[in-house]
């Protein structure tokens, strides 16, 4: 199975002190990976550190079969995306929101048009398209923003605690949306949880984070 | 009494009637606040965005700086102006003073900090996930800034309208560089200076009407503006 990430003898420091202390993995393609670890063990710099919004101290992050890794290669960073715990949503219209990546991909206005109404519809939003998106509920707002990011059709999408601060029916959406992309095997998915229940429910392998390395747990 | 009475009827008749003397030097007023304007953005809103948006040494300094230039005394810039755009400054061969130009130039060199003081706030305001989001969607460096100052709209056309409001208003520097020649260089602020000083009051008055008008619409956009940013950012 083609891979999609593989991250060799990576290692980072935030003010001295040590993230990750130099470890190895690869995740494959069609598949949902979860990673579980503690507060403040380093679940979210991994995926920042995946998703090039940071670089590490030493070692590196291949994608796709390692055939690229600089994080200016704005090709590559287009196959992937990442979902932040606190989204960053635009000051604009639930349908702005999530045409966004179109947009700035340069698609045709029909498309944009086509596919955004796919995913409000896929995401329970199309009665809010034209409502501002900071008006959402937190579940909305989540929802929202896994189908900005989903829009762009992505390789490999990371969810940063995707149903954390959400109430149990935005929760349980959120969830099908994942459960869907594994059954169809596309994007490859890796989430970070709290919740060993829901990482086993939702992913095909789960990682921990243990004496600052990322480990398989089953 | 009877003569701030008589002022303000023959003020009104001077509006009504759009006397040709007032409607010119309300006209250049617009024009030399407007010109200033749109330089001081020009020049002010990319470098106040990239002073926002980018990680720089002595970024501090430099934002210091203009804050205090913000309250920069009109007098010290008209001072300026006229000695650089003199017979014997430096810019003196151009023959710029008591222009219009110099008047725009005087005002653009006021309105310029406001604009990147204000822009630099605004900007360095918007949460930094925005950015970060607009990344992991795509973005191009440019695509990030760009998406960074269309949330960072409001707090920028607050500063540009507060920027004018201030050019309107202000007469230290124009009447320094400009020379308040009739039907040249003269704008209302100036004019209305000078009328008082010859005790003609009923133009002087017409134009504080008018210039109280136009200080109003602009405090009322601004506060609309504001406003609409607030209801946004509240959802």
């Amino acid at each position: 199975m083609s891979l999609v990430l593989t991250v060799e003898d990576i290692r980072k420091t935030y003010n001295g002190n040590e993230v990750f202390s130099g470890f190895s993995l690869t995740f494959e393609h069609a598949r949902v990976f979860s990673l579980m670890g503690p507060n403040g063990s380093g679940k979210s710099t991994f995926l920042r550190l995946c998703a090039l919004l940071e670089e590490p101290d030493s070692g590196s992050v291949k994608f796709f079969d390692g055939d690229r890794e600089s994080a200016k290669d704005i090709t590559l960073k287009r196959r992937i995306t990442l979902v932040l715990p606190k989204g960053g949503i635009f000051n604009a219209t639930v349908f702005d929101n999530i045409s966004y990546g179109l947009k700035i991909r340069g698609v045709a206005k029909d498309e944009i048009r086509k596919r955004t109404a796919r995913y409000l519809e896929t995401f329970g939003l199309m009665e809010k398209k034209e409502q501002n998106a900071l008006a959402l509920s937190s579940g909305e707002a989540q929802r929202l923003c896994i189908a900005r990011a989903m829009a762009i059709e992505p390789d490999l999408l990371f969810l940063d605690e995707p149903t954390a601060s959400v109430d149990e029916k935005n929760s349980r959406i959120i969830e099908e949306i994942i459960i869907g992309m594994k059954e169809q095997g596309n994007p490859a998915v890796i989430m970070t949880t709290h919740d060993p229940a829901q990482a086993k429910r939702l992913s095909d392998r789960q990682f921990v984070i243990r004496e600052k390395k990322i480990v398989l747990q089953n | 009494m009877d003569i701030v009475f008589d002022g303000f009827l023959r003020a009104f008749s001077l509006i009504v009637s759009f006397d040709r003397e007032l409607l010119q030097i309300i006209f250049l007023s617009l024009k030399v606040s407007c010109a200033a304007l749109v330089i001081s953005v020009l020049a002010g809103l990319p470098l106040g965005t990239f002073l926002g948006i980018r990680r720089l040494p002595l970024k501090g300094l430099f934002i210091s700086i203009m804050n205090t230039f913000m309250g920069l005394p009109p007098v010290a810039v008209g001072l300026f102006v006229y000695l650089m755009l003199s017979r014997s400054g430096p810019l003196g061969f151009m023959g710029l003073l008591y222009t219009p130009s110099a008047m725009v130039i005087a005002q653009s060199i006021l309105a310029f900090p406001i604009v990147v003081s204000l822009c630099h706030a605004a900007v360095v305001n918007v949460d930094r996930a925005i950015g970060h989001a607009a990344q992991t969607l795509g973005a191009t460096p440019y695509q990030v800034s760009t998406a960074i100052v269309r949330e960072a709209r409001y707090g920028i056309m607050s500063g540009i309208i507060a920027a004018f409001g201030r050019l309107i208003a202000e007469v230290g520097a124009i009447l320094i560089v400009g020379g308040n020649i009739a039907g040249y260089t003269r704008v209302m602020t100036t004019t209305i200076a000078l009328e008082t000083d010859k005790g003609n009051f009923e133009l002087a008055i017409a134009l504080g009407i008018v210039l109280l008008s136009v200080s109003l619409a602009v405090n009322s956009m601004l506060h609309v503006v504001q406003r609409k940013g607030l209801v946004m950012a509240r959802g």
